[in-house]
């Protein structure tokens, strides 16, 4: 991968440095992750280069953005990928995007249900927010009744997992690199998806639909040479319809994500509805709180392999408005059927001068019941500190 | 969380809140003139088109720490109804790309996206955030929106000189919820209709803010915009100013560079 990277890298300098107008931009990071139950240390370095590169019209841009990160104790988190390496060409009522992108889709907070062009880069994060480059050729269209995006997406990722034994990888081996396809074409299937979204009156609304090779895959059981029991990820053939909604009423913001996967296994549907509520100004200061409620539920009930089946999720956000944008996020998630089993997390940043950023975040997770997803993360709880200079 | 419009109009035309009158005399022939001042300033800042500026914004506090931000703005003048803005963030470098659309409407809510660039994402955000801080700064949310004459009620309090200007002093009332102000004072050039100063009455009636326009440019033959703005803070001591540069008129901007598709390209 580090040998694609450079290769790309030179081709994009050389490229970039025909023209005047290249930006270049990033950041760099150290991170610590504190385990609480062994009291063990995980210390990363990370890097992401930004090249963005515009013509004068405005109306071709490229954008490469790399990223890399070196992690002392899980090989599996010493990684890197191209996040972006995007042509975009805009023309008056349309725009397309070729090469490798980022796409996002959804509107709560909690569970990302409808968010489906990307891989999920699970090393890099629990809560499956950091994403995958994905290959993609868009073409978007916008009207006066919408906008419409058309997506041809050939190449496949794999999901990353940390290492068997690390921490954060659950209690049974996975092997990343085992993944196996119910497609013959395998990682070269090519997947297609529409969108066609709209903003009307006080709505938000998007329906999407996805088809091609799930990003979510199932780990199925298998018994190594040596005797043990491994997880092998299947990447099966799926079909997934996608609502989002969010309406936007004074100080409320109220969201809807649906979706209906056709899948290999069995076809379920999945929902996440919530709102949030933000008071400006609490208690005559210019912190402003938001307080956020969404609810999970899922048709596979305790065969879902998420643990938002049946769960709610309660958050506080604090935006203290000062000249550091320092924030505090509080998040708590419950099982609705059983009392034992919740999660729940603390993340707070805060700018340090003007191009240093300091985020401390912190995990606890817990469940009594060992079908339950949460419980395999039960000796995992966390706190860790980054530090990032931005350039 | 964002703003601007037009935002030297805005600035420039504060106004002020609802049935607050109360304690005032009702003086019927005050609020007349009043709002005849500022259409008249209205009137003549209409017809401008199309915009984009850069801004430069520096905070500070009364120890004489200072931080600084660089914005990008485009804005466009919509017919019959509110102006529409985009705001591009350049720095802090940890914001760098941060976008923010605003659709101001004179007569419903106005309607705000946000743009993450990290996580790709565009949110739509709640405009009833009138009285917050913009970044951290001494302006709020609705001291950088584009000026809309119905949303505010106006008394003619007297004139003065300021700045060697023969103006007129208008006191705006917001007629819309959540502002963080009573009343604003504004002192309007007679010359010229131009806003040269501001002070900002919080909901106490207590004197909070005062805001400064300064070294004006003509643009187009007719538009006046400030290229400074100071706004000193008197209860906590801290001020922010802002400078702008690169002032063009007349750029090309159509209903299309106001999109949630410009939004996510907007860098």
């Amino acid at each position: 991968m580090f040998k694609k990277l450079s290769l790309v890298t030179l081709l994009a300098v050389f490229w970039c440095s025909q023209s005047s107008a290249v930006e270049i931009s990033g950041r760099v990071g150290v991170q610590s992750r504190l385990f609480f139950d062994d009291s063990s240390l995980q210390n990363s370095l990370l890097l992401e280069p930004e090249f963005y590169w515009a013509s004068n019209s405005g109306d071709d841009a490229f954008t490469l953005k790399l990223f890399g990160r070196i992690d002392d104790t899980d090989d599996e988190r010493s990684h890197g990928d191209i996040r972006e390496a995007l042509w975009l060409h805009v023309g008056d009522t349309w725009e397309l995007r070729a090469g490798i992108g980022k796409v996002y889709w959804g509107v709560t907070e909690s569970n990302h249900l409808v968010d489906i062009i990307n891989q999920t880069d699970l090393v890099e994060s629990v809560d499956g927010e950091q994403k995958l480059g994905q290959p993609l050729l868009q073409f978007t269209t916008i009207q006066d009744w919408g906008v419409l995006d058309a997506f041809v997406l050939p190449g496949f990722r794999e999901r990353t997992f940390p290492s068997a034994g690390a921490h954060l990888s659950g209690l049974l081996p996975i092997e990343a690199d085992a993944g196996f396809y119910q497609h013959s074409r395998e990682q070269k299937h090519v997947d297609y998806s529409l969108r066609y979204s709209h903003a009307i009156d006080v709505f938000d609304i998007g329906v999407s639909y996805f088809w091609g090779t799930n990003r979510d895959p199932h780990l199925v059981a298998n018994v190594s040479a040596n005797g043990e029991i491994v997880l092998r990820p299947y990447y099966d053939q799926i079909g997934q319809l996608g609502i989002d909604v969010q309406a936007t009423i004074g100080d409320w913001l109220w969201k809807l994500e649906a979706i209906h996967r056709d899948d290999s296994v069995r076809d379920f549907g999945a929902m996440t509805a919530g709102f949030e509520y933000t008071w400006v100004g609490i208690g005559d200061s210019v912190v402003d709180m938001g307080l956020l409620s969404e609810i999970s539920r899922d048709s596979r009930n305790d065969q879902a392999p998420t643990p938002s089946e049946r769960d709610i999720f309660i958050g506080a956000r604090f935006t203290f408005n000062d000249i550091q944008s320092t924030d505090l996020l509080v998040g708590y998630s419950q099982a609705l059927d059983y009392s034992d089993s919740y999660s729940a997390f603390v993340e707070c940043s805060r700018r340090l001068g003007d191009v240093w950023k300091l985020t401390v975040d912190a995990r606890l997770f817990h469940s009594d019941r060992e079908s339950d997803p949460v419980y395999q993360f039960n000796n995992d709880d966390y706190a860790s500190v980054s530090l990032e200079y931005f350039f | 969380m964002f703003f601007f419009k037009r935002v030297l109009l805005t600035l420039s035309m504060l106004g002020a809140t609802t049935t607050v009158f109360a304690a005032e005399p009702i003086d019927a022939q005050a609020q007349e003139k009043g709002l005849n001042i500022v259409a008249e300033a209205e009137r003549r800042d209409n017809g401008w088109g199309d915009s984009s500026a850069e801004m430069s914004m520096r905070l500070a506090n009364k120890h004489g720490a200072s931080s600084s931000r660089q914005l990008r703005l485009k804005s466009l003048e919509v017919d019959g109804d509110g102006d529409k803005s985009l705001t591009i963030f350049d720095q802090p470098r940890d914001v760098k790309g941060t976008a923010f659309l605003s659709f101001t409407h004179s007569l419903t809510a106005d309607e705000q996206w946000l743009y993450l660039p990290a996580l790709k994402r565009v949110k739509r955000i709640s405009s009833s955030n009138k009285s917050g801080p913009f970044m951290g700064s001494e302006y709020a949310f609705e001291d950088l929106t584009s000026f809309e004459l119905d949303k505010y009620q106006y008394q003619y309090l007297r004139d003065e000189v300021v700045d060697g200007l023969d103006s007129f002093v208008v006191r705006n009332f917001p007629l819309y919820k959540k502002s963080g102000y009573k009343y604003r004072d504004v002192w309007i050039d007679k010359a010229e209709y131009r806003v040269l100063k501001t002070d900002f009455y919080d909901r106490k009636g207590s004197l909070l803010k005062t805001l400064k326009n300064e070294d004006f440019k003509q643009y187009l033959g007719k538009y006046w915009r400030p290229m400074k703005a100071s706004m000193n803070n008197h209860q906590n001591g801290k001020s922010t100013d802002l400078t702008w540069t690169g002032y063009q008129f007349n750029v090309g901007l159509t209903e299309r560079d106001f999109s949630k598709n410009s939004l996510q390209r907007a860098k």
